[in-house]
Parts: C-alpha cells; structure tokens; sequence
C-alpha cells in the first residue's frame, strides 16, 4: 500500500488547516480590523502632523505616498475576483481574503478622502473619488445582505434543495394533471392555466419580490375555490374538485418557498452586480486620473 | 439411470466458465450446470452497458479454450463468451439449480461436519453432517440428478433472494427481480420489502408517471431501518407527492391470481395486483456449501471456505474457486477456473498466475527466497499468521507488503493516522511509550504484532515505533486484517488480547479482571448517581457524556476511541457523577475498580496524567453548570446542536465538513473548488444533508473510523492514506459497491468529464463553462473517448498543501472541516454565545 501511495503523491503529513469556526468578519479574531484602523490611524496622525505647502493635496510628498497606497489597494481589492475563481492547492484563505477586503476596502475611505486634501472637484479626479466611494457603499450593502439572508435562506430551504423544490413542483403538477382528466373542459382549462402559467425565475423584479401578480396558479385556486364554495353552499362539493383545490394550495405553498429562495438568492447576488461593473468603471477612471495627473501636470 | 461424469462445475459466472472451456479443451467429461437461463448471470445483471474492467493490469489472463478477457462493455464480452463456450463444445445445461450435493460412496471415517446455525434470538442450533467418500450425488431443482467424481462449486457470493413463503407465491406475476422498470405500464404493482432494492424498484416503476403505474410499498415493520436515508426521504417525497402508497406494519397472507391479500395494522385487506415483487434480501449461499461438507473458516459473515493450495475443500473432491473462495475479480476467477482443472487432471506443479506479482513484493528483501519459501517463512514467523494455509497465504500478500527496516528507521510517528497493522518476522522493534522521552521504549519481539490500535479504533496512532534492530516486518492493511481475523480464529483472539493488554500498559493483574464488551449505540456504560466503580477504555467507537440539569439531559463531552471513562469515580470516590452512553457502536475494556486503584497506587505518573485529564472535564462540566441558569437556552442550544450531530452520524467521523448556515451565502464556492482541484467532478453536495439550527452536514465523506464502503471492494480499491483520508485508487472498477454501502450517500458513479479551456479564456472570452464542475450537456459533447463510470468521493484534498479546498475557497468562514473531538466541545458553546 505505502508503494502505491507514493506511486500517488499522497501526502504523508497532513497539511495545516484552518478550523477555527469564525466568520469573515473577525477571522483571526479580528487581525484585519485591527490592521485597517492602524493604517486609518497613521494616516490622520501623518495628515496632522506633517506640514503640507503649499497646502494638503494629491501633490505634496503625502499626497503622493497616499494615492500610491490608495491606487494600489484598489487594484489588490479588485484582485479578489480572480483569487475566488483561480482555485490552486497552496494554502490560502478566501475568507481571510475576504476579510482583509472588507477591512482595508474602509479604510480607502479615510487614506483617498486625506490624499484628496478635501478638494474636490467636477472632473475626472473628482470622478474617481466619487465611484471608489459608490463601489465602497455597495461593499456595504453586501455586508449587510451577507449579514442578514444566510439565515434566512437556510430557514426556507428547510433541508430541501433547489432541485429537490423544484422536483416538488413538477411532482405536483403531473397529480394536477392526473387528477384533471375526469373533470369537465372549463374546469380542466382552469388546471390548466396553474400547470402552464407559472413562473419561478422571471423578470429581475420579479425575482427580487417573489410577487407574480399574473400566476396561474393562485389565479387558479382562487377561481376553483370559489367553485367549491358555491357547491357547498347549495349542496355537497365535487370532492373531485376538492382534491384539486387540496393539490391547488400544496402547490401554492411548494411555489411561495421557491419563490422565495430565488428572491433570497437573487438578493445575496445582486450587490455584486453593482460592486463589480462599479470596480471596472472605477479601474477605468483610476487610470484616467493618474494619467491625466502625470500628462497634464 | 443418472448420468455421470468426470467434472461437474457449478455456476457460470467467470470462474465456472473458465474451467468448463478448459476440461472441454482437455478433453475431459464435464457438465457446466448453471441456475438462470443464461451464463454468467452476476455479471448479466450488470447495468446495460456497463464497462468491465480487467484488473489487476499486471495480473496475466489464463483461460482454456479460448476464452478472452479484456476491460470492454458488458454486452460485448457476455457475447463474446457465449460464442466461445459454443465453439469449444462445452456441455452447457441452463436452468439447472443444483441444491444438494452428497457422496455416493461409503462414509468417510471420522469425517463428520458440524453446522451452526444462529437464529435471530440470538441462540443456536448445531448439527451434525457425516462426510460420505466420491463420488458425488447432484441434486438439481427439477429433481433429476447427476454423478460426478469432482466437483467444482463456482457460484458466486450472490446466493439466492429469499422467497414469498405464502400460498400463491409460485404464481408466475410473482417476482424476484426488476430489470427494466420501464418495461412496464398501467399495472398494479406491489413491492414487499422496505430495504433499499425494494424501495428503489418502486421508486423507478413509479418515475414517470406517464406509465401509469399503481405502485404499493409493503413493509413488514413500521420504520425503513435497513434503508438508505435518502432513499427513505425519495420514498416519502414520493408518498407525499401522490406517487406511491405504502403499507408499513403489513405482511402478505396470500397471493391469488390478479389480487394480493395483507394483513394490515387494520386488518386483513385484499387488492388488485398485476405484478408482486418481492425484494426482501437475499440469503447468501453459505447454508447450501455448508450441506455440501464444506467447512467456513469461522462462523464470520465475511468468512470463506477453508481450502488446500489445490482449492480442494474439505469435502475430497469438491473445489470452490472465483468469489466464493474469495477473489472477487473476473481475472482472478478465470485463472483459477483453469487453474483448478488443471489441478483436478493432475498437474499439481502449475504455479498460480499471480506469481510474478508476489515475486516483485519480496524484491527488495535480503535473502534469495522463492515465493513459497518467503510465504512459508512470514507464517512460520508471525504468529498471528500460523493458522493459514499456502493458498490463504497467497491472498493474504495480495494485499500486504513485506518491507526491510534499517536499525533506528521509523516504522510509523504517534498521532500518525493509519490502520494497518505490522508482524514482525524479523528482528525486533520498539515503541516509544513516552512522548516526553524518547528514549524510554518498550521492545516487541519477532513474532509479535504492532499497531493494532490504529485497526481496531481507526484512530491516530498512539506512539512511535522504530526498527530495534534490522528487521522484516509485513504490513498488512486493515481489510486483509479483518479478513485474516475471520479466517483464523486464533489471530482474532491473539490480536484482542494484545490489544487488552497493551490498552492497560502490560499490567498482568488488570487484564485478569479486564473485559471485552460491545456496547450498541445509545447503550449507557456508565449512569449519573449509580455506585459502580468499574473503569472503561474506548477501544473503538466513541462515547458521549450527559448529565441531567434541571430536569433533563445536558450534553458534557464526546470521548473518541483510545480514551478512558470512569476515572473520575475511581480517582475521587463516590456516584457516578455523569451518564456515559455510546454515540455508535462500541468496543469497551472493562477494568474492574479495585485491581484499577491498585495500579494507580503503583504508578504515580499515570495517576498524575488521569488528575490532568479529569481536572479539564471537571472544569468543561463546571462551565456548563455554571451556565445553566443564565443561559438555560445556550446550553439546550449546545446539547441539541450535539445530539443532532451524533444521531448524524459524527459520532463515528473522523472528519466532517460542516457548513454555518448563518454565514453561508449559497455561493456555491465550495463545491467549484472541489471540482477544479479534483478532475472536474464535485465531491460534496453543499445543499443536501440535514440541518439543526443552521449548522448544516452537507453530503460530504466523513472519513468514518470503520469505512463502511471498503466493506465489499472487489479490487480492494479503499484505502486510509497516511494523513487519515478514505480514498479510492485507480484500480477502482465501478461496480458501485461502496456507493452502496456508505450510508450517508457520499459516492457518486461519475465518468471524468473533459479538460476544460484554460480559466482567463473564460474571464475574457467566454470560453468553456466557467469555474466548477462542468454541465452533463458540455461534458458530453466534448468528451473524447468513451470513458467508464468510477467510484468518485471526497479524499480530504490530501496532497494539496493547502488542505481541503472547500474550506479554502469558502468566502464567509461558513464552511469548516473538523474533526468530532475538535468540534463537539467549547467551539459548540462559543457558536451559541458569538
Ligand atoms: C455491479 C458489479 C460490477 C462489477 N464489475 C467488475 C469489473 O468491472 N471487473 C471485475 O473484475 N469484477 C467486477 N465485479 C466482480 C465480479 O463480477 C464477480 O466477483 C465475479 O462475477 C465472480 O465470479 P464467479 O464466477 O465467482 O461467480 P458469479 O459470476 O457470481 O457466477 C455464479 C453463477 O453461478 C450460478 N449459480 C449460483 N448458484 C447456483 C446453483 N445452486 N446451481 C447452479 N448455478 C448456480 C449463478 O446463477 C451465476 O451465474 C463486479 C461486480 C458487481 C456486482
Ligand atoms: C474600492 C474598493 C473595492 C473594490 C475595487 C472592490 C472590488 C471587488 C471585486 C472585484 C470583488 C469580486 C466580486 C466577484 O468576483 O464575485 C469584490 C467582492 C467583494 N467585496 Fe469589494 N471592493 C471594494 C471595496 C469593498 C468594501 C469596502 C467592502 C465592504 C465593506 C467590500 C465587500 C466585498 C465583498 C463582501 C465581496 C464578496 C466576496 C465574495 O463573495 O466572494 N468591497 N470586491
Ligand atoms: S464514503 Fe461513506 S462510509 Fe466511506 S468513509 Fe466516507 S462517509 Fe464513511
Ligand atoms: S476536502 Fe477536498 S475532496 Fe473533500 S469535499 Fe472538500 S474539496 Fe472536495
Ligand atoms: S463556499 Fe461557503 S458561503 Fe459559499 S456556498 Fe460554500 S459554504 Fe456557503
């Protein structure tokens, strides 16, 4: 066996590994908060105390170390895009990526904000500055969204996968199917109209409310439902139609837990959709201002 | 008049064929008697198309009368025997179950058989056969009979499914089997039988509706407990979505044409039915050998027939070769299917086939040894193997390594995972018993055995044990262990007294009072307030640790194996202060209380290390104590999070992924980069699995201390590597056996899709699918050759020095790997309180 194995190339020791259960926020308890804000720190310390003539911008000493800091950061924090996608086997953390991302990524707001000396303008430095703190924001807004769905798409999922809901659905709509042949032509149409008419994905609005105003299926329920009301009340219902109403309402519900674990999902990606084309836009405009800097001194 | 003849062969399948096609190249008389009305029906019920495999590759192909064997499709090499054994002449009979065989001649003296059978109660009931001379009576299913000199029992390990015993059970709509689910529609169909064949034929008849099938699951017990958890959750996915009915707590009373009649919990019910399939198990063929004077080796499940180097049983004149003798692999069948006529016509110094193989392992060693002469020197030498024969030897080195060792060389480090397990042949080795000094080691002679530890509890290795002098060691791996241990009874007892006495550092008085016991899951060895003082060391297994608060039970600590419970009683007198019950099945030592505080009084170091270990319980219990009252819910939290990963199975883990579902953003980046480290194929599934307050056990290998998937591996493929991953090797031949037997559904069949375009071509032009495991649709039009379907799992990314790339690449910390020990203990209270 031990010749085999080599013949392999198993490893013989087993390779360090991270297993401490924290998330990416305080990974290794904290060390990337606490190196954002000493950098933040030294930055403000370094604005005060040294002297800036003729007065603080992109061009004194400062300014320059501060921008060089600030510009390479942003091309390090767009690098993450890659690390997540290039899978090699050296250890690396994509959490402790993620974290130092996040951390540093703040502290672009103080180190370009001191870089600037507080003047901005209607141009292209101006234009910089101003998509680095949208892209910024949307980091934001996906902490928050990273902060608060996790949970609650677990709670919806409820043990079932996508497919496993989606199965669901289908499963049902074959019983709706059987249980609709007996059934006279307008009410099988109505069947019909919950089988053929349903829409999980959709439109992006769609998606992100999880409301279909035109679904087939609660138009469906609604309509057999008052059926069965109106037999009821001059007499017995048609349980053939009950039965259906019974199918109706599961599938309602297998749809409203899909539908939902679509929005959650579509929620949890969406922010991404902003921060990435913002970072190219803000790539594009870094060289812009850097170029523009140097050429037109 | 029966007729008679020189050999009669049992059983078509590869072994069976291969000596039929040589006696009738030989010239023999010969009848090939075969049960179906096809050859080879093992591998006839292979899934259409499935692509045999010829391993072992070095391993040379001897078959007679021009039979072939080459890794091919299923189809192609059953049509290519069928023309072969026409052409050679072989005197074929189809369906033609043999089901007794007895000597014609006079009894043999002092040849007497005894049979055991076990009942379910547990007792069991011995008879006594008496062995009668050759040549043989064969008993076949229609009644007629045959005469034979020799017999050559080649049937397999399949054995025979057990049968409907209720009137109408022979009507032709009952049925044993479900090739093609597809074949049949708008039928009443009844299944009996809730194990996994039963439910997934069900399942599969049930599939499309469009067949319009009926289909009813019988079961006679109330739960699925045999079944697959997946396959029970499909089964009542598909009950709840209208597809099937099922009927638990129901027998069959009776079968009639065209209806079936139950005994329900409500009472007796009778139904339409078109179709019954039974598929209640199947009893395997030992009780038909058995009747035939064939001796097992032990009363073990896994144990095979007992056989001279000729395959000669104990009955003279009855050969068993192929699986039942206990090589799986259609190469080694075949071999000794020509090998065992050549024998039987008297050639009895033909060298096997695998020869060379066993050759290349002695290579290395000093001393010019022909293989015979080093197979006789490692049995004469290590006493665990004294009980085998020549033939059992041969096998046995299959799947071992006999390797020199230089003075001072490392055999194996402490903490060091592994399961195999050494025999000195020669020389002497010594183990490092102390940790802290290296130099304090304790000598084990030739003949002994060493690291038994690591195969009986699948935990690290528990020192470091080097060459004492320049020595031969073999190193045999855990399954050739086991199967040693069921083969020589006394190998099992010698390597469970070592264990005993090594557990309990060699202290004679204390293996006197020292017992083995097996504890079931969720058995308590120890309860809270009882008055016993009695010792336990967990030989394999694990063990949790509760106690009651306010009322109910409180989750303290898991125990792996190798650990001690029940110190605290002995060390600090009075009641036990906690309930220790089995997490899985366990083997306990029980040491008895009093000759246990003796040894301590003897040895102040050990009483020292048992204070340190108690005084860290003491202080996690004191913890949890403390706690109860402030936060009443962080502790119910802690113990439900704990049952619940025990009652998944972590109990018997040495590893598990595990997934926070309060950090997971479904990004799926895991499973991507599982797929790109690992040939394009994911090796965990993040959405399946169970959950417990978002902590999530996805479908993902949980390297299991006793791997239940290497239970039944014909090439012997599964292995422990040596930083504690299950793997599979190359010579895995997808026969889908350890997908069956893992029973947390951790291994897909899965053929290695195409290289895809280099990643920045896809960043930049769009190129190939992307990151991660490439779509059914992509990979199969751009797949090259045909390539077969092979066992794929989880092997802990071993080899990559970053670790397991699921971990890596998860981008919220959500995923982690761990093991139980590391996991079930403070991290579990800081998840409740962070
Ligand atoms: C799904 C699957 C895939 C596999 N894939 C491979 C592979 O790719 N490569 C490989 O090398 N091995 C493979 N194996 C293992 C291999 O198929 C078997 O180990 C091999 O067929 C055993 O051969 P045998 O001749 O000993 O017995 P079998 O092939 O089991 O044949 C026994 C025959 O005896 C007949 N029989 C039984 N009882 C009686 C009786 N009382 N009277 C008369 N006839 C009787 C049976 O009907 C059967 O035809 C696979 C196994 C499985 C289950
Ligand atoms: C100018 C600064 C920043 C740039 C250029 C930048 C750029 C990027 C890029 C290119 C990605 C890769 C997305 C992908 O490929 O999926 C990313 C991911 C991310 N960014 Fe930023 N980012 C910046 C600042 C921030 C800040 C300040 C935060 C948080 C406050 C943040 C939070 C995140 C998070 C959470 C991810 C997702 C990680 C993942 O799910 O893989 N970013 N960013
Ligand atoms: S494949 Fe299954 S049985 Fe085998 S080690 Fe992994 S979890 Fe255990
Ligand atoms: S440890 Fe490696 S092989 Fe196992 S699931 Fe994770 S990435 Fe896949
Ligand atoms: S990589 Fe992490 S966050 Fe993404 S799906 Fe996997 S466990 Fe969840």
């Amino acid at each position: 066996m031990a010749v085999r194995a080599k013949a392999m190339g198993r490893a013989v020791a087993r390779a360090p590994r991270d297993t401490a259960h924290e998330g990416f926020l305080g990974h290794r308890r904290g060390r990337w908060l606490k190196v954002s804000a000493a950098l933040s720190l030294t930055a403000i310390l370094a604005y005060a105390l040294i002297d800036q003539t003729p007065r603080p911008n992109g061009g004194t000493a400062l300014g320059y170390a501060l921008g060089t800091l600030g510009a390479g950061l942003i091309v390090w924090l767009s690098l993450i895009g890659l690390r997540k996608r290039i899978i090699t086997t050296g250890p690396y953390s994509l959490k402790g990526w993620t974290s130092a991302h996040v951390w540093l990524g703040l502290s672009l707001i103080v180190i370009a904000t001191l870089h600037s000396g507080f003047q901005l303008g209607l141009n292209v430095h101006g234009l910089a500055y101003v998509l680095m703190m949208f892209v910024i924001l949307s980091g934001l807004w996906g902490i928050y969204v990273y902060a608060r769905l996790p949970a609650l798409l677990s709670a919806n999922r409820n043990e079932m996968t996508q497919p496993q809901m989606l199965a669901a659905i289908a499963a049902l709509d074959r019983q709706l199917d059987t249980a609709a042949q007996p059934l006279g032509r307008d009410e099988a149409d109505l069947v019909r109209m919950s089988i053929e008419g349903c829409d999980i994905g959709g439109s992006l609005w769609a998606r992100l409310t999880g409301r279909y105003p035109g679904c087939g299926n609660s138009r469906a329920e609604a309509a057999v439902a008052a059926l069965v009301d109106g037999q009821r009340r001059t007499g017995t219902a048609d349980p053939r139609l009950v039965q259906i109403l019974f199918l109706l309402e599961r599938k309602g519900a297998a749809l409203a837990q899909a539908r939902r674990h679509v929005a959650l999902k579509t929620r949890l990606e969406l922010w991404l959709y902003v921060h990435v084309p913002a970072t190219f836009a803000l790539l594009a405009a870094l060289v812009a201002h850097i170029l523009s800097v140097f050429l037109y001194w | 008049m029966s007729e008679r003849f020189r050999i009669a062969i049992i059983g078509s399948g590869p072994a069976g064929l291969s000596a039929a096609a040589h006696a009738a190249q030989l010239g023999l008389s010969h009848v090939l008697l075969e049960k179906t009305d096809h050859l080879s029906d093992t591998i006839y019920k292979y899934q259409k198309g499935k692509h045999v495999m010829a391993t072992p590759a070095q391993l040379v192909l001897r078959a007679g009368g021009g039979l072939a064997f080459a890794a091919g499709k299923r189809e192609a090499i059953l049509g290519s025997w069928g023309e072969r054994i026409a052409a050679a002449g072989v005197n074929v009979r189809l369906n033609a179950e043999v089901t007794a065989i007895a000597g014609a001649g006079d009894a043999i003296p002092g040849s007497v058989q005894a049979i055991v059978t076990r009942k379910r109660d547990g007792s069991s009931e011995t008879r006594e056969l008496q062995r009668h001379a050759p040549p043989y009576r064969l008993t076949l299913a229609d009644g007629s009979a045959i005469i034979a000199d020799t017999v050559i029992l080649a049937i397999g390990t399949q054995g025979n499914p057990n049968l409907m015993a209720c009137p109408g059970a022979a009507l032709p709509h009952v049925q044993y089997q479900l090739d093609d689910p597809a074949a049949y529609n708008d039928e009443h169909i009844f299944v009996i039988g809730g194990g996994d064949a039963g439910i997934e034929n069900a399942l599969g008849l049930a599939a499309d509706a469009a067949q319009g099938n009926v289909v009813t699951l019988v079961n006679r017990s109330a739960e699925f407990s045999t079944a697959k958890d997946a396959n029970v959750k499909a089964l009542l996915a598909a009950r709840d979505a209208g597809r099937i009915s099922i009927m638990t707590g129901t027998t069959t009373r009776a079968i009639e044409p065209g209806w079936v009649v139950l005994d329900t919990p409500e009472g007796e019910v009778r139904a339409r039915c078109d179709r019954l399939i039974a598929r209640m198990g199947s009893a395997p063929p030992r009780g038909f050998i058995e009747g035939c004077g064939v001796e097992f080796a032990s009363s073990d499940r896994l144990a095979y027939p007992k056989l001279s180097a000729v395959f000669e049983s104990t009955a003279p004149g009855i050969f068993v070769v192929g699986a039942l003798a206990g090589y799986p692999l259609i190469k080694h069948c075949m071999n000794q299917g020509h090998d065992v006529v050549e024998f039987i016509n008297g050639n009895t110094a033909l060298l096997p086939a695998d020869e060379p193989i066993l050759a290349e392992k002695f290579t290395g060693l000093p001393g010019n040894r022909s293989v015979s002469d080093w197979l006789e020197f490692l049995r004469s030498r290590v006493s665990i193997l004294a009980g085998m024969s020549l033939l059992q030897m041969r096998e046995f080195m299959l799947d071992s390594e006999a390797r020199l060792y230089r003075a001072g060389e490392v055999i194996f480090e402490r903490n060091a995972p592994g399961s195999s397990l050494f025999g000195i042949a020669d020389g002497e080795v010594r183990v490092e018993i102390d940790p802290g000094n290296p130099a304090i080691t304790v000598a084990l002679p030739q003949g002994s055995i060493v690291g038994e530890v690591g195969l009986i509890s699948g935990r690290r290795r528990g020192a470091t044990v080097r060459a004492g002098s320049d020595c031969i060691l073999v190193e045999i791996s855990r399954t050739a262990a086991l199967r040693l241990m069921s083969a020589v009874p006394s190998a099992r007892r010698e390597v469970d007294r070592l264990t005993t006495e090594r557990s309990v550092l060699q202290i004679a008085a204390i293996v006197a009072t020292a017992k083995v016991e097996t504890i079931p899951a969720g058995k308590a060895v120890i309860s809270e307030g009882d008055s016993g003082d009695d010792i336990f060391i967990i030989r394999s297994g694990s063990m949790v640790v509760e106690r009651q608060i306010g009322g109910k039970p409180v989750f303290l600590n898991y125990v792996p194996a190798g650990s001690f419970v029940g110190e605290m009683a002995v060390i600090d007198g009075g009641t036990r202060s906690a309930t220790v019950r089995a997490a899985v099945k366990s083997d306990v030592i029980r040491l008895g209380g009093a000759a246990f505080r003796d040894l301590l009084a003897a040895k102040p170091d050990l009483l020292a290390r048992l204070r340190a270990e108690m005084a860290t319980r003491t202080a996690m219990n004191a913890m949890i104590e403390s706690k109860k009252d402030s936060f009443r819910g962080l502790v119910d939290m802690y113990t439900g999070v704990a049952n619940f990963l025990v009652e998944n199975g972590v109990g018997e883990a040495t590893d598990v992924l595990l997934i926070d579902e309060k950090l997971c953003v479904g990004c799926d980046n895991c499973e991507k980069a599982c797929a790109d480290s690992h040939d394009g194929l994911s090796r965990l599934d993040r959405e399946a699995g169970r959950t417990y307050a978002h902590l999530h056990v996805p479908t993902s290998c949980r390297h299991c201390e006793h791997p239940h998937c290497m239970a039944d591996c014909p090439p012997n493929a599964i292995h422990r590597g040596p930083t504690g991953e299950v793997y599979i090797d190359d010579s895995c031949i997808g026969c889908g056996n350890c997908q069956r037997g893992c029973p947390y559904g951790v291994i897909r069949m899965d053929k290695v899709p195409p290289k895809k375009p280099w990643l920045l071509s896809w960043l930049l032009f769009g190129q190939g699918p992307g990151p991660g495991e490439p779509d059914a649709k992509w990979s199969k039009k751009h797949a090259h050759a045909e390539a077969p379907k092979k066992a794929i799992k989880c092997d802990m990314c071993s080899g990559q020095s970053g670790g397991p790339a699921c971990v890596r690449a998860c981008p919220t910390g959500a995923a982690i790997r761990v093991s139980p020990e590391q996991f079930l203990t403070v991290a579990l209270l800081d998840r409740g309180q962070g």
